[in-house]
């Protein structure tokens, strides 16, 4: 932790380095695993199955290459600055279009802003990807605190509402005066919480996972009751994706209770990554899309690879953040999906792999300033990581509305 | 696994033996341990506390006898049997009182046998601790599946009713006509099912968790003080402290991955068990002030024993097969059969929720026998080994014959 006063509010450049000592451990610790026995089902009814992480912990173990990301990560610009007496690990690539506008992203659980480096280029260098020179951005991904490279919290309070308001600080900081802000998972969450702070400069967001349930449908699906009546096809729908969600987060029960009694993943490189694995999707548990990641070794259109994959858990390794990281959860004790009261202007995509599929409806409610909604037909939890090429192209669309000719920059 | 036929009913006696490696890697695994972050709260609400973990590990380094889990339990008679395709591992004393009561005791989740270790002299050999001959049992302590030195069902199904028709059937084995059965925890949920089903020769049972009160909140009464802290007790269990039974219950195999292959890991999860028992442990560490025999050795012989057996993750399946037989029941609509043999209850003052005696007659009307103490917790058997063995007495006392039950 840095000793200067709160008041700084330098911007160091930032170099990842890991020292070889520490991946020569981990491959040790990797090879060196002491296995349970092989699960007494078929299917993934019972976690991570046995034959899936021994695979994918050969290749890491072996062939499995970090300094690639680490030269990947180091060639783009990044920073820590300390807000709020934290150091804030950020990635920050301004467009060559000096008109562009300011975007922070905030990645979730049990991503980092590994899920966000197939989008940065797409989004700041639109001619090279078939878009315009209007609809580029000046990209920011900070990683959250207790995450990535940023600081630990020593103390509580580092919820979503905090970490809105270290955005707000971070993007004044960087001199945007004006900007939006995106977010899925608990990237969602926080810039929930910054529609509702509202700060200044803040034009809107975008949210891949909104939440748009209406608080008896809230009540009702958090209690897994039946469906209440009086709701559309497509809200039934979305009621039962609810109900399917609540019956595959115990994990997040774990953390939101318990994140410190976790020592086995900051121990165990595959007690780790058999954790961040088993974060569930709408095709199942652990994600359908991450599950069948792990068997595809390259991907000339940006589908996610086992690399990737291995890119986020390792980096969770290498800056031993899996319990800091999980106190997310504890920090919490809002509701998940439950609609928020945003009113500043809000734009959303539904990818179809999401937890649920907000309907209309229920969006239009929960957002009352909806300025842009769409349903796409691929992708899911991860959609930045999942499908890039469709998720810039859905921020490009859901921000063209809010362009002046003034790309912000004060 | 043995790859004897179901029908084989030999019982084979067994000695541990611990490899000199498997205790060297395990050294050198805690000597290794990467640690996270402290927490960031004064209390155990976000889990089991560093300054706990870094003492616990710098005690089982430094200062454990690796070699004290095989001499205790090698000090006792130990057998090993097949049964339903499992093996299953017990000890089995006979008290020096022939017409002893059979009994057969068992031990939960985070335990073992080793929790039962300290009753097997009170138990079996009452004179030697102020009791009379008329008080004795012959004792039988089982390893669920799962669980220590029994095997490790590769199949589904075992959850407590198959265990409690296991059990009836060693007992059976073991030429016990008459005998009763006894357990708290996991243990409490198969000697509950043991007494829906009544096997022949099962003359009672004794509990000392109420686990049905989980299923039951809303219909257990909350007139008195004492009912109301009961529910104020159960309702912080239900808000707060299952966490860890959830994910047993659901991903005992994503879990098992940390349990395995992190001494720390898996000690840290074995402790985060209840309020009143992490504190007590904690202090036993911490402090150096354990609280009856909730000692360091004993505290650490059980999680070593865990780690030597292998058996983290097959101890949490435990979770995950129970959760799906009672989603099961459920959508059947089955109703349990009653407890249709006599049921002793003694209620311990540090237990997750201590039930009042109304509590208990919910579930169980007309107990043969409820007592409440005045000391320990969850543990009951391991913290307070002679009071538990003296509440063992009381309840069975009405159930003796003169005839022990040892089939001849």
């Amino acid at each position: 932790m840095s000793s200067t006063v709160e008041t700084t509010t330098a911007i160091h450049p930032f170099h990842i380095d890991v020292p070889e000592e520490a991946l020569d451990d981990l491959r040790r610790r990797i090879a060196s695993t002491n296995w349970p026995e092989k699960e007494t089902v078929a299917d993934q009814s019972q976690g991570v199955p046995l034959a899936m992480i021994q695979k994918l912990a050969r290749h890491w173990a072996t062939d499995y290459d970090w300094r690639t990301v680490e030269a990947e990560l180091n060639a783009l610009p990044q920073f820590v600055t300390e807000i709020d007496g934290l150091d804030i690990h950020f990635i920050h690539v301004r467009s060559p279009h000096e008109d562009a506008l300011p975007l922070i992203v905030n990645h979730g659980w049990p991503g980092s802003i590994i899920e966000q480096l197939k989008i940065i280029h797409r989004l700041t260098d639109p001619t090279a990807h078939g878009a315009s020179a209007e609809d580029a951005f000046h990209v920011v991904i900070p990683s959250m605190p207790g995450y990535g490279f940023s600081g630990k919290p020593t103390g509580t309070g580092w919820g979503p509402e905090r970490m809105g308001r270290a955005w707000a600080e971070l993007m004044q900081r960087l001199g945007y005066s004006e900007y939006v802000a995106q977010g899925g998972d608990w990237g969602a969450f926080v810039v929930d919480q910054m529609g509702l702070q509202a700060p200044e400069g803040l034009l809107a967001i975008h949210t891949n996972m909104p939440a748009t349930v209406p608080a008896d449908v809230d009540e009702a699906s958090v209690a897994g009751e039946p469906a209440p009546s009086g709701l559309s096809a497509e809200e039934r729908r979305a009621y039962e994706q609810l109900i399917r969600t609540y019956g595959q987060v115990e994990y997040a029960r774990m953390m939101a209770a318990r994140p410190q009694t976790l020592y086995g993943i900051a121990d165990s490189p595959v007690g780790l990554a058999a954790w961040l694995l088993d974060h569930n999707d709408a095709d199942g548990q652990p994600a359908a899309t991450v599950a069948s990641a792990l068997e595809r070794t390259e991907s000339d259109t940006g589908e996610l690879t086992r690399d990737e994959v291995l890119d986020n858990i390792t980096l969770y390794w290498l800056t031993n953040t899996g319990v800091s990281a999980s106190r997310l959860y504890w920090e919490y004790k809002g509701g998940f999906f439950n609609a928020k009261g945003v009113s500043i202007p809000v734009a959303m995509t539904v990818f179809p792999g999401e937890q649920y599929q907000a309907p209309r409806s229920w969006a239009e409610r929960a957002y009352p300033n909806l300025m842009y909604f769409n349903e796409v037909d691929k992708g899911g939890h991860f959609a930045a990581w999942e499908e890039p090429e469709l998720f810039a192209a859905e921020l490009r669309a859901a921000f063209t509305s809010l362009r002046t000719t003034n790309g912000g920059r004060q | 696994m043995s790859s004897a036929v179901e029908t084989a009913t030999e019982i084979r006696s067994f000695q541990v033996e611990i490899p000199e490696e498997l205790i060297d890697d395990l050294r050198r695994r805690i000597a290794t341990t990467r640690w996270p972050s402290k927490e960031l709260v004064e209390d155990r609400s976000q889990g089991v506390q560093l300054a706990t973990m870094q003492a616990l590990a710098r005690y089982w380094a430094d200062d454990y006898d690796f070699g004290r889990v095989e001499e205790r339990l090698n000090a006792l008679p130990q057998f090993m049997t097949e049964i339903d395709g499992v093996e299953i591992h017990f000890i089995h004393v006979r008290s020096p009182h022939e017409d002893a009561l059979p009994l057969i005791m068992t031990h939960g989740w985070p335990g073992s046998v080793i929790e039962l270790l300290e009753t097997v002299g009170p138990l079996t050999d009452p004179t030697a601790y102020g009791g009379s001959p008329e008080d004795a049992f012959h004792l039988v302590l089982p390893s669920l599946p799962g669980y220590g030195f029994s095997g490790e069902p590769t199949e589904l199904g075992w959850e407590s009713g198959r265990i409690a028709r296991a059990w009836a059937e060693l007992m059976n084995r073991l030429g016990y006509t008459r005998y009763v059965a006894q357990g708290g925890d996991v243990g409490a949920g198969v000697t509950d099912a043991m007494g829906r089903q009544a096997p022949k020769g099962l003359l009672g049972i004794h509990l000392n968790v109420l686990l049905a009160a989980v299923g039951l909140q809303h219909q257990l009464p909350a007139e008195s003080e004492q009912e109301r802290a009961a529910h104020d007790a159960l309702t912080t269990f239900l808000t707060d402290g299952l966490a860890i039974v959830l994910e047993q219950s659901t991903r005992p195999q994503t879990i098992g991955y940390s349990l395995l292959d992190s001494p720390v890991g898996l000690a840290a999860w074995m402790l985060d068990h209840d309020t009143d028992s992490y504190y007590k442990i904690a202090g036993a560490f911490v402090d150096g002030e354990p609280t009856g025999n909730l000692t360091r050795d004993n505290i650490v012989d059980d999680i070593t024993l865990y780690w030597l057996t292998g058996t983290g993750a097959s101890a949490a399946r435990w979770y995950w097969e129970t959760g799906r037989a009672q989603a099961a029941a459920g959508a059947a609509g089955q109703a349990q059969p009653p407890v249709a043999v006599p049921v002793g209850f003694t209620t311990f003052p540090g237990e997750v929720f201590p039930s009042p005696s109304s509590w208990v007659e919910q579930v169980y009307p007309n107990p043969t026998y409820f007592n409440e103490v005045d000391r320990g917790g969850h543990f009951a058997a391991w913290e307070e080994p002679e009071l538990f063995s003296a509440e063992l007495r009381a309840a069975f006392r009405s159930l003796r014959t003169t005839n022990g039950g040892r089939h001849e």
